[in-house]
């Protein structure tokens, strides 16, 4: 199974991003994904500027991934999309139907990033028709989502993608035309100063009694925890998952790809560091919340 | 400009035509649509009686088939189509790429509408849906500004459909896990956003009130402090020390004073939130965007919006408050 670093969803300064993913390069993973997923503004790293990143790690020997934003609001947007699409070189992952639609006119692979809504067999199938190269199942598709949807394919006669599932990180939970760090911090989205560069793992948001529960990160929000499926890589290999994908965090990363590296090279279970996933049950995302009402 | 109003049962549909709707939109009685609520929608008489009733009146009834079935559910959404299509529906609202596909090579007469749960919000993703699976119609989700929404109108190879009033969704819909995040049941998968079932309300004996989804604290309210349904959106909850509605306020979208800009755009149909409202809000809704819609039909160079209109809205709001959303960018 392969180690996969996906994009970072925060906005980071520009030296400690090209720092951060220069160490990377040095880390045992197989495969890097590079660019903004979340918010156009943050241009600390412009389009040309990841490009050029990509071809510089791209020495190191490990696949490199170009991510692109979940939410498209404005034509310069597209703009930077189309040339991320036709960078000629790197795999693209699209996280919306823009962009499967520019690598679908021009006969380009694609990956397909989490926000993409693949539920089913024959969903999958189409977009395999369009190109689709491989598959990040969405943070609700869990464990026997997953296995049904393998059985469906194949009952379709259709071969599975590769498949990339999300092990460790927060989760991201949804997106809005709306900047909540603006918002916390009393800031209009037009004149935010660029404000989450300040929360390099995204601001805490606590239930009014204090209890730990999402994470504002620009115009997304993800849960608070850090998931963790090491200790179901069994269960992952046995489902045929080609790849797992670990989101950066600002500290620790190092430890958290050398850990999952380890844990992929021995059989032994390994204990859980982060949280439950719930959505892997196909429970509440949320570790701990019951599935049916109390 | 088409009105197009949402019904949850039979006396809402006879009350939205009774009161201006060109068009309805309903939902079957289960989870094949994203109003899949305990006593809502319709069964097949109902429905049937229902479209009967539509086309009459010469009015049109769209059947939404907009959530994401797995594998193994798939068959039962395909019946929907099956279903939708022999009662006669004037279109279908999907968003799942099998059930888009399945309709349009099983059912090509029928038209297809793609649903505001798609996500689908610049011409290059709306060309994918037109090209793939022949949509004739989109609903935008409640993201764009009005700049944006006119852009994409001029873009699109479809006619387009934009929320004009209702309930504020301030996610990208089809994109929102925050329901199943602490439920485990979700709009795409389930068709609820935070069900009934895991809200529990609770008073203490200073009259305060708190209101839990599935255990997690999403508000706490005063005696007398006007209390909504604990949607995580609409709760408050604590940043940095303070507490306010981190993510949004509970209050409703009311676009009236774009309605010029909507027509101008070329927007096709506006549509009224609401599936799981009543007569009087169908009702009410329905005849005060009639009469703003026919008002600027007659006269769009002196149309201008009517205090009467507003009051009549803002009594069927969350909270009694609407806003622009993220119409207006000052929302952003």
């Amino acid at each position: 199974m392969q180690l996969s670093l996906g994009p970072t969803q925060y906005f980071w300064p520009r030296e400690r991003t090209l720092a951060f993913y220069r160490e990377a390069a040095q880390w045992p993973l197989d495969r890097i994904h590079l660019g903004e997923t979340v918010c156009s503004k943050r241009r600390e790293l412009g389009t040309r500027d990841w490009i050029a990143l990509a071809e510089e790690l791209a020495g190191s020997g490990k696949q490199i991934v170009l991510s692109t934003l979940a939410l498209i609001e404005a034509e310069s947007e597209l703009g930077a999309l189309r040339r991320i699409v036709e960078n000629g070189r790197f795999l693209v992952e699209a996280n919306d139907l823009s962009a499967v639609q520019y690598c679908r006119q021009r006969g380009i692979a694609f990956v397909a990033g989490p926000t993409l809504n693949i539920y089913n067999a024959q969903a999958l199938s189409l977009l395999i028709e369009d190109g689709l190269h491989r598959w990040v199942p969405g943070v609700e598709q869990g464990q026997a989502l997953l296995a049904e949807l393998r059985a469906a394919m194949a009952e379709l006669g259709h071969a599975m993608p590769e498949v990339e599932v999300i092990a460790w990180g927060r989760l991201p939970l949804a997106f809005s035309a709306r900047c909540f760090t603006a918002r916390a911090l009393d800031v209009a989205k037009d004149d935010c100063g660029f404000r989450c560069i300040e929360h390099p793992d995204g601001l805490p948001l606590a239930t009014r009694e204090g209890q730990r529960f999402l994470r504002i990160n620009g115009i997304q929000v993800q849960g608070d925890e850090i998931t963790d499926l090491a200790p179901e890589i069994a269960d992952l290999r046995e489902l045929g998952v080609d790849a797992l994908r670990l989101y950066p965090q600002h500290e620790g990363m190092h430890e958290v790809v050398a850990r999952f590296r380890a844990a992929l090279d021995d059989t032994q279970a390994v204990a859980r560091v982060g949280a439950n996933n719930g959505y892997w049950r196909a429970e509440p995302g949320k570790a701990g919340l019951p599935l049916q009402p109390a | 400009m088409q009105l197009v109003c949402p019904a949850g049962n039979l006396p809402a549909l006879k009350a939205a035509i009774e009161h201006g709707a060109d068009a309805v939109y309903v939902g079957f009685r289960d989870q094949t649509n994203a109003r899949a609520f305990p006593g809502l929608n319709f069964s097949e008489a109902e429905l049937r009686e229902g479209v009967q009733h539509a086309h009459a009146r010469g009015r049109k009834v769209y059947i939404a088939l907009n959530t994401y079935p797995d594998s193994a559910r798939v068959a039962h959404w395909f019946a929907a189509v099956d279903h939708a299509a022999e009662l006669g529906a004037d279109a279908i609202i999907a968003a799942e790429m099998a059930v888009l596909d399945y309709a349009a090579r099983t059912h090509p007469q029928l038209p297809r509408h793609l649903s505001v749960q798609g996500s689908a919000t610049t011409a290059a993703a709306l060309t994918y849906m037109h090209e793939r699976f022949g949509i004739s119609r989109a609903v935008l989700p409640r993201v764009l500004s009005i700049q944006q929404v006119e852009r994409v109108c001029a873009a699109s190879p479809v006619p387009l459909e934009v929320f004009a009033f209702g309930s504020l969704c301030i996610m990208v819909e089809g994109r929102c896990q925050l329901s199943s995040y602490v439920t485990g049941a979700s709009p795409n998968r389930h068709g609820v956003c935070s069900p009934a079932r895991f809200v529990r309300w609770d008073e203490a004996a200073d009259g305060s009130r708190t209101v839990r989804l599935n255990g997690v604290l999403i508000d706490r309210f005063q005696e007398h402090e006007p209390a909504g349904y604990p949607t995580v959106c609409k709760g408050r909850f604590d940043v940095n020390g303070e507490v306010f509605h981190a993510l949004e306020e509970p209050t409703s979208l009311n676009t009236l004073e774009l309605l010029p800009r909507l027509a101008q755009a070329g927007v096709t149909a506006l549509k009224i939130e609401g599936r799981q409202r009543g007569v009087a809000y169908v009702s009410a809704v329905a005849r005060t965007w009639r009469s703003a819609i026919d008002r600027y039909r007659a006269n769009p160079e002196r149309w201008q919006v009517e205090a009467g209109w507003q009051t009549a809205l803002a009594a069927h709001a969350e909270g009694h408050q609407t806003t622009l959303g993220p119409y207006h960018r000052a929302w952003h």
